[in-house]
């Protein structure tokens, strides 16, 4: 009776007594059912084993972990790779030039999300909790459907989210979204300064009265973020406003395009994301629509964006937080510390001080400043999540701060709270030459004062049907 | 009285016992799971591995059983989810298995309509007139802003999950909740497999003139699979908007996961139940495991992108390798396994 023969026992084969008909029966099983199963077994085991083993050495003095949420793969891995790009070299360039922040080492990993919400998730609870006993500071996953994904899980984690220039508007009011922090500019003062800015184009904002504006937005919460807000500006002064949909992953665009041909705007807001661009650009060329009245948001700004389309993006307008370049002594640092020695993140050094590469830049300075921050707070050693926190909402950066980083004129001012986690909503304005970026505007502030209770009425609405009890920031310390 | 000769005997019509005994001891691990594995396997691993072998199942009762072709499984998954969401937003007194429960039923209508074509139409073209599902009702939910309660994002978060004053919020209470979920519907399904309406799928499925001729409603049959099927389906759906992402945005429930979800039946095992276990196993683990090596030949220097692109070459050739050499499955893998070790050691 060995009917019931239990699958331990062919594990134990080897101790066993009598070899010979053993490793008969056993060879036989193997060749005639597992020899399929084998190899794929087999495969998988090595790998299960790889991943067992994936360790780095540690330092001494502590270190402060960055999980990495990146991707390098797939339809928006322009943007992935100059952004994680960046934000690896500038934390290169601490760990190098300054020893860490305050004696505490940086130290990150990566794990590839694809921009597909699932591997983001995935990647977030791999990563949340800390790299052999390095605490996590903050996520990163650039990426507006895995944001919204881990809002929840970073609130129970205790882990700040991290959504650079887009995100969840209404994530501004802390009070509501203790963790997440879209840093720079929400989708809300990105429109809104747009709409400023055509305003002086237009002799001032009573001037917008009767133009015609279209936005024509990407296919995806991100895209659609901006709708009842551009409404709300189009009734308040006056201006004649069409919204077109472009399906993700927007490579075609023909009857978006001869629609606005019919329309004849007087501008076109694109909120473009990847391949979207270029083909918005050259698209327009075909029906006649000149680019210099088509302004670009902050996700349709690289030079990955224009350069795919060659002449019909020439003097194409797009706003950006953060010029491209490399005139800032902290990416001069950079290329003196972590490019020249070899250890740079772009597999292409010519993408060195492009958009996206220095936004991931000030994205590191942010994440690091911050982390400062929370250190003279909670001393110079490891912080966990909810102290890193407390950085941001404390980030307090002025003009002569940015100097000494050698940032100014790279990162806007930024003061962050707990009622306003956004900080800066400034943008400035650039125009695309057919090689380079030519910034055209000082600063242009969104009308933060018009947004504000829009942003927290929103807020408000997700509080109730969470069951969120809003912190009371007056108390706040 | 004519016979009917049924060409392919499938897996697991004569072995119910066995089967549950064996889906028995396999629940009393997964159940005795949060006391060892930690917050990232519940969460992360083990939560989307039971939902989508819920999927698997609802797509395998129409495939597999029924012999009904379809990609629109991501479509019935948006749609048990959004269902099962409007539910809860728009009427407040209702349980959440009630919410489940009537999202099912929803798509259930949703499916046995899309499933109309079968009547006229099979194989190859059932496939297109499924496709069109899954591109239509993608559309929809992004167009018509009242299924995503007005949201301007059109991205729904799950609402607080709790039944009878239990709370669904930390990965433990969501994987118990998945998993109780999951195996009543197992239950059912299995037994409902074995009944007159399974066994009348198969005569379907093995051939229907065959079947027509022995008097069994055709059409009646087909569309009852389609209703049954996305029923469970949308359960899936459901959970995995709401137990697994905490949110839900009509691109999640894309082509991409149609196609996950019948790599899990061709993998796992056409016309089986166990076989969806199997399957969403290696659709789960595979990419995670190959996910984690990257990051350890990352660590010695090997690129990141390229790795990715690696790991896309070497699943699709698995699965090319199981679908010449067995396509049948890993259920047929492990039935003929089961099979030898039985025999063995006396005779091989």
């Amino acid at each position: 009776m060995s009917a019931q023969k239990p699958l331990i026992s062919l594990i134990s084969i080897q101790a066993n007594t009598d070899p010979f008909s053993m490793t008969l029966s056993l060879s036989r099983l193997f060749r005639a059912t597992w020899s399929r199963a084998a190899g794929i077994a087999g495969i998988s085991l090595v790998l299960a084993a790889g991943a067992l083993t994936t360790t780095s050495t540690a330092y001494a003095g502590g270190e402060e972990y960055f999980p990495l949420q990146s991707y390098r793969v797939g339809p928006y891995a322009a943007g992935g790779t100059g952004f994680f790009g960046g934000f690896i070299d500038y934390m290169q360039l601490i760990n190098t030039r300054d020893g860490g922040v305050n004696g505490v080492k940086l130290t990150w990993s990566e794990c590839e999300t694809e921009y597909v919400v699932e591997k983001g998730v995935e990647c977030y609870e791999r990563l949340k909790a800390g790299l052999n006993g390095a605490p996590a500071a903050a996520t990163n996953p650039l990426s507006v459907g895995i944001a919204y994904a881990t809002i929840d899980r970073s609130t129970a984690d205790k882990l700040p989210l991290i959504t650079i220039n887009h995100g969840r508007t209404d994530s501004t009011d802390g009070a509501v979204f203790p963790y997440v922090f879209p840093l720079q500019l929400n989708p809300y003062s990105e429109v809104s300064a747009i709409i400023n800015y055509i305003g002086t184009q237009s002799g001032g904002l009573q001037g917008l009265k009767g133009k015609k504006i279209v936005v024509l937005y990407h296919g995806s919460p991100y895209g659609r973020e901006t709708i009842p807000v551009l409404d709300i500006l189009a009734k308040k002064y006056g201006f004649e406003l069409t919204q077109i949909e472009v399906p993700h992953p927007g490579n075609e665009q023909g009857s978006q395009w001869l629609n606005i041909h019919r329309i004849n705007p007087d501008w076109v807001i694109l909120r473009g994301w990847g391949v979207m661009n270029p083909v918005a650009l050259k698209s327009a060329q075909k029906v006649g629509f000149p680019a210099n009245h088509i302004i670009g948001n902050i996700w349709s700004n690289s030079e990955e964006d224009v350069r795919p389309a060659g002449d019909a993006a020439k003097g194409f307008i797009s706003i950006t937080t953060h010029p491209s370049g490399t005139n800032y002594p902290v990416l001069q640092a950079i290329d003196q510390y972590v490019i020249k020695p070899g250890k740079g993140n772009l597999s292409d050094p010519a993408r060195f001080g492009t958009v996206y590469y220095n936004l991931g830049v000030v994205n590191g300075i942010l994440n690091v400043e911050a982390l400062r921050v929370a250190q003279a707070k909670y001393g110079n050693k490891p912080l966990t999540g909810e102290q890193v926190r407390w950085g941001f909402e404390h980030l307090d950066l002025d003009n002569p701060r940015l100097k000494q980083l050698g940032a100014l004129g790279l990162v806007q001012p930024l003061k962050l709270s707990c009622s306003d986690h956004e900080g800066g909503g400034a943008v400035r304005f650039q125009q695309w030459d057919g090689q380079h970026w030519k910034v055209i505007s000082d600063w242009v502030q969104a009308d933060r004062a018009l947004l504000r209770p829009i942003i927290e009425n929103s807020a408000n609405a997700y509080a109730k049907e969470k069951g969120i009890t809003p912190r009371d920031c007056s108390k706040d310390l | 009285m004519s016979t009917i000769v049924i060409r392919r005997p499938r897996l697991n019509v004569a072995a119910p016992a066995t089967l549950g005994l064996v889906i028995a001891v396999g629940l009393a691990i997964l159940a005795a799971v949060p006391g060892v594995a930690s917050e990232y396997w519940l969460s992360a691993v083990l939560t989307p591995f039971l939902i989508l072998s819920l999927a698997g199942l609802g797509l395998n009762l129409l495939t597999g059983y029924a012999g009904q072709l379809s990609l629109g499984t991501a479509a019935f998954m948006a749609v048990g989810a959004y269902a099962t969401y409007n539910f809860a937003v728009r009427v407040p007194g209702l349980s959440l298995l009630a919410d489940l429960l009537l999202g099912g039923l929803i798509t259930a209508i949703i499916g046995t309509l899309f499933g109309l074509p079968s009547l006229r139409i099979k194989g190859f073209y059932l496939i297109a007139s499924t496709l069109a599902a899954q591109f239509f009702i993608e559309w929809l939910l992004t167009k018509v802003s009242w299924f995503s309660n007005d949201d301007t994002s059109g991205v729904l978060s799950a609402p607080r999950l709790s039944i009878f004053g239990w709370s669904i919020a930390t990965p433990v209470s969501r994987y118990q909740f998945v998993l109780g979920v999951v195996v009543v519907v197992f239950v059912v399904a299995s037994s409902l497999v074995r009944s007159e309406l399974g066994r009348r799928w198969m005569a379907v499925r093995d051939m229907d003139t065959a079947a027509a001729v022995i008097g069994i409603p055709i059409g009646r049959t087909k569309l009852l699979a389609f209703a049954v099927s996305s029923f469970v389906i949308g359960i899936a759906g459901a959970l995995w908007a709401f137990a697994y992402l905490g949110t839900v945005e009509p691109h999640g429930f894309d082509l991409n996961l149609s196609f996950e979800v019948l790599f899990i039946i061709i993998i796992g095992g056409m016309g089986s139940i166990a076989g969806n276990f199997y399957g969403a196993a290696f659709i789960v683990l595979l990419p995670i495991a190959l996910s984690h090596a990257a990051g350890a030949l990352a660590a010695i220097g090997v690129d990141v992108g390229q790795l990715q692109n690696l790991q896309k070459i070497l699943f699709g050739t698995l699965i090319i390798v199981f679908l010449i050499k067995e396509p049948d499955g890993l259920a047929r893998l492990v039935q003929i396994a089961r099979q030898r070790l039985r025999n063995w050691p006396l005779r091989a």
